[in-house]
């Protein structure tokens, strides 16, 4: 923007390294609360692959069988696993390492996130600044900087595939743009490497390779398809194929799956577009329009061939040539009709309307707002953020998870949208000759974190107004503010403009405060050590989960086999280095509802069934207690539904009455408790009171009694208390 | 059919005025869709067995095609689309893109 180049790219580059700084700080709650420690579920998966690779080197861990899970089937973990995260932590360590700086693994894997949020926050000014200007970008970064909805997935300790995977995303997206406005094959390598990247970094790559040619469709569709877009578009799709196929994880997918037929088709299309430009260059109008009436009916021919042949290809396989996760996202009903596994995990579930507001907040509101701005203005980026924005609503709203993808386009909008209303508000008051309401500003820019956003924000307006009152002359400058609006623009009463300027303001720093809020106290938690405020105002630390891996690790042979929910696997072979029977890989659904069943069965019949998977501990995590809701009461249903799913004598309907007898995993949970378990989400009590367990005995109770471990025996109790039946009582009497 | 002949006449004529060094560049785009012709071909009588090694040849005469018609077009005078771009700058951007094609299709040898 215009007035940024009085302070030029100093001004500019401050701002970014504020921005930047406040990204990564903002999700240091969890290391101040905390520890410096590895979060959740999956990121103790990536932990352990990295320090594999740390020891171990890159190329051993392409060829990592990992015998540690699936036992018996173990896993072949280069293969199934997307490395972008692991190579990047990896990388780093080795540099780190390098140059002298004694780091461990596990500080490089939680500062990791953060970094690259960072990093995000910068390829978003990018993107916005390409597609718009300046001064929105510099707004979309300070939004993307601190959207809880990233911060969700990328605080210190969450160490998981999102935390690189969306910075990758919105690179791409960056360098794309980047190469449609200057047409140079240099950028077009720079937006190769960082598909590549994004490819190596998540399975969300697909929205990429989609959305990429909705947008050079729709170009074609308006008329706006010009050779740079064939630039951008047509060798990413063939040497991105490539380098995608090269990638294990991936492999011969990239050109199999139909999550990529619409990028081929497109190129098709855009040769074909591109053809039609250059001969209507070369023929005069006349003949040109008998070629083209020549080609199309040449081509319908032929495209009818090949659209025959691949929904040939297509029809004969079960899936339409999709892959699960896809379907579940065309058809949001098809994962809880075919796919309870997916369908079993939270984050895979439709997002509540309450969770947009608390994930994007502002942007929520100023998303649309700056829709409308980028049709005001409708270039190739706006046009591109336009499209980028109304997918990502789409896909945000079949999954939870994917508001991930939401967030940035969102905030990316929500800057244009700060960035124009700003715009026209401040030139308002420069046309009344009125100074600024500095002090607003001064206050905004006094307030730690939030501050350097509101400034980052404020920026615009504040050069604004300097220059309009160097110029001095009230609404003289009407040029200058047309060609800043783009249009014919009437200045706003100057009482409408402070009123909406102080709004503005203070919707901004609401955000702020909201996303510190957020950040600080709902997505910091680690999940594996909580807390709870005592009266003195000090907290209380359940440590139990680690208690129990620990005893786990110090007590039991290092190749005995643990079982146990999948939720609880990688923490087990990470934290416990025991293996484990199922893990959050959930590759394979039979072996799944095989624990499932185990879980959900009377003891006798579960006992047989983990003694034949060589189990010799099996733990449930247990709420009862201090009434931890996210315990394995709270998931038993899914035991028993995923069980169910492969083997029919597990019946739902049976385990939806109250007071039946409810299974291993009930009594596990409820021996010696002297209560029944309680399924604090639903309000159930399930289970019984007196239980004795035959089969099973118990190993350790942690402290809270979070996690308690069994052993399974390795013959069971003599039946001394089973009522013997009417012969053998007749029998006893007959030899007394 | 007299149509298609006053066309292809007029086609032919106009192409003649395009620069030499841009027509060069035809006959390679030419060439390389050639090649991804013949191993097209060859995936029809043959088959595709090594699938990998025919993914990367005919990816890589594809990519190869698509990298030089973006030179062409960047080169090319009657082109307005790469007004910014100086011919040098176009070929050395190409020069790079290549060499990241063939290290990538590199991977799939042997």
């Amino acid at each position: 923007m215009a007035h940024f180049n009085a302070y030029g790219w100093g001004f500019k580059a401050l701002l970014l390294l504020f921005i930047s700084i406040m990204a990564f700080s903002i999700r240091l709650f969890s290391v101040v609360k905390y520890e410096s420690v590895i979060h959740e579920f999956d990121p103790y998966f990536n932990y352990r692959v990295t320090q594999f690779l740390t020891k171990e080197g890159f190329y051993s861990m392409w060829d990592w069988f990992d015998d540690r899970t699936w036992y018996p089937l173990g896993r072949v973990i280069g293969g199934t696993v997307y490395p972008g995260l692991i190579f990047t932590a990896g990388s780093m360590y080795k540099i780190l390492h390098a140059l002298n700086i004694p780091l461990h693994v596990q500080e490089v894997c939680v500062f990791t996130a953060p970094l690259f949020s960072a990093l995000c926050a910068l390829s978003a000014y990018g993107l916005v600044s390409e597609c718009r200007s300046d001064g929105a970008g510099l707004a979309a970064a300070a939004m993307v900087a601190m959207v809880p909805s990233y911060i969700s997935r990328s605080v210190a300790g969450s160490y998981d595939n999102e935390g690189v995977a969306i910075f990758a995303l919105v690179n791409v997206f960056y360098t794309f743009i980047k190469t449609i406005n200057t047409g140079s094959l240099g950028w077009a390598v720079l937006n190769l490497l960082s598909y590549f990247y994004m490819v190596l970094s998540w399975g969300g790559y697909s929205f990429v390779i989609n959305l990429l040619p909705i947008y050079c469709l729709a170009c074609v569709a308006s008329g706006r398809m010009t050779g740079r877009h064939y630039l951008a578009f047509a060798p990413l799709v063939f040497m991105g194929t490539l380098l995608a196929a090269s990638v294990p994880v991936v492999g011969f997918n990239s050109v199999l799956m139909s999550e990529h037929f619409g990028a081929f088709f497109t190129c098709i299309v855009l040769h074909a577009a591109l053809a039609l430009r250059f001969v209507r260059g070369l023929l005069p109008q006349r003949q040109f329009e008998a070629a083209v009436r020549l080609a199309v009916t040449a081509a319908a021919a032929v495209g009818a061939v090949v659209v025959t042949l691949v929904v040939g290809y297509v029809v004969r396989s079960p899936t339409f040539g999709w892959t699960g996760r896809s379907l579940t996202l065309l058809d949001p009903t098809y994962a809880s009709r075919f796919v309870p596994i997916i369908a079993s995990v939270s984050e895979h579930q439709p997002p509540s309307w309450p969770s947009y507001i608390t994930d994007l907040h502002a942007a929520v509101l100023l998303a649309p707002a700056g829709i409308i701005g980028c049709f005001k203005n409708l270039n190739n980026g706006a046009l591109f953020l336009v499209l980028y924005g109304i997918t990502a609503v789409y896909f945000s709203g079949v999954m939870v998870r994917l508001m991930l993808v939401l967030a940035p386009a969102a905030c990316c909008l929500a800057g244009v949208a700060v960035s124009d209303i700003l715009n026209t508000l401040c030139c308002s008051l420069k046309a009344h000759g009125a100074v600024l309401p500095l002090p607003a500003l001064a206050r905004g820019g006094g307030d730690g974190a939030g501050g350097s956003a509101a400034a980052g924000k404020g920026g615009a307006p504040g050069a604004a107004a300097r220059r309009g009152g160097r110029g001095g002359s009230d609404g003289g400058d009407g040029g200058v503010l047309s060609s800043v609006l783009g249009r014919e623009w009437n200045p706003l009463p100057k009482t409408v403009a402070i009123a909406g300027f102080v709004g503005v303001v203070g919707l901004l720093m609401s955000y702020t405060i909201h996303c510190i809020g957020v950040s600080a106290d709902a997505y910091s938690a680690p999940s594996i050590v909580m807390q709870a405020p005592q009266e003195d105002g000090s907290y209380y630390v359940f440590d139990d989960f680690r208690e129990a891996y620990a005893w786990l690790r110090h007590n039991t042979d290092p190749e005995t086999k643990v079982a146990s929910w999948w939720d609880y696997g990688y923490q087990t072979t990470a934290m416990a280095n025991r293996t484990v029977i199922v893990d959050n890989n959930t590759w394979n659904t039979s072996h799944i509802a095989t624990v499932g069943r185990a879980m959900a069965s009377p003891e006798a019949k579960a006992w047989k069934i983990f003694r034949s998977l060589d189990v010799e501990y099996v733990f449930v995590v247990f709420g009862g207690v201090i009434g931890y809701s996210g315990d394995d009461i709270n998931k038993f249903l899914w035991m028993v539904r995923i069980g169910g799913g492969v083997y029919p004598d597990i019946k739902e309907a049976d385990y939806l009455t109250k007071d039946v007898r409810i299974g291993l995993f009930a009594d596990l949970s409820a021996a010696q408790y002297g209560q029944r378990g309680y399924d604090r989400v639903r309000g159930y009590v399930i289970g019984r009171t007196d239980v004795t367990l035959k089969y099973f005995e118990e190993a350790f109770t942690s402290q809270h009694w979070m996690m308690r471990i069994y052993r399974v025996r390795d013959r069971p109790l003599r039946d001394s208390a089973k009522p013997k039946s009417a012969r053998q009582r007749a029998a006893a009497a007959a030899a007394a | 059919m007299a149509e298609i002949g006053a066309i292809l006449r007029t086609f032919a004529d106009e192409y003649k005025k395009t620069p030499a060094k841009v027509k060069a560049l035809d006959a390679f785009i030419v060439y390389a869709l050639a090649t991804a012709g013949v191993q097209f071909l060859y995936m029809l009588l043959v088959g595709t067995f090594p699938f990998n090694s025919f993914l990367a040849g005919i990816l890589c005469s594809l990519a190869f095609f698509s990298l030089t018609v973006c030179l062409r077009m960047q080169i090319d005078p009657s082109n307005k689309d790469f007004s910014g771009i100086s011919p040098e700058r176009a070929f050395a951007d190409y020069v790079l893109a290549n060499a990241v094609l063939f290290l990538a299709v590199w991977n799939y040898m042997g």
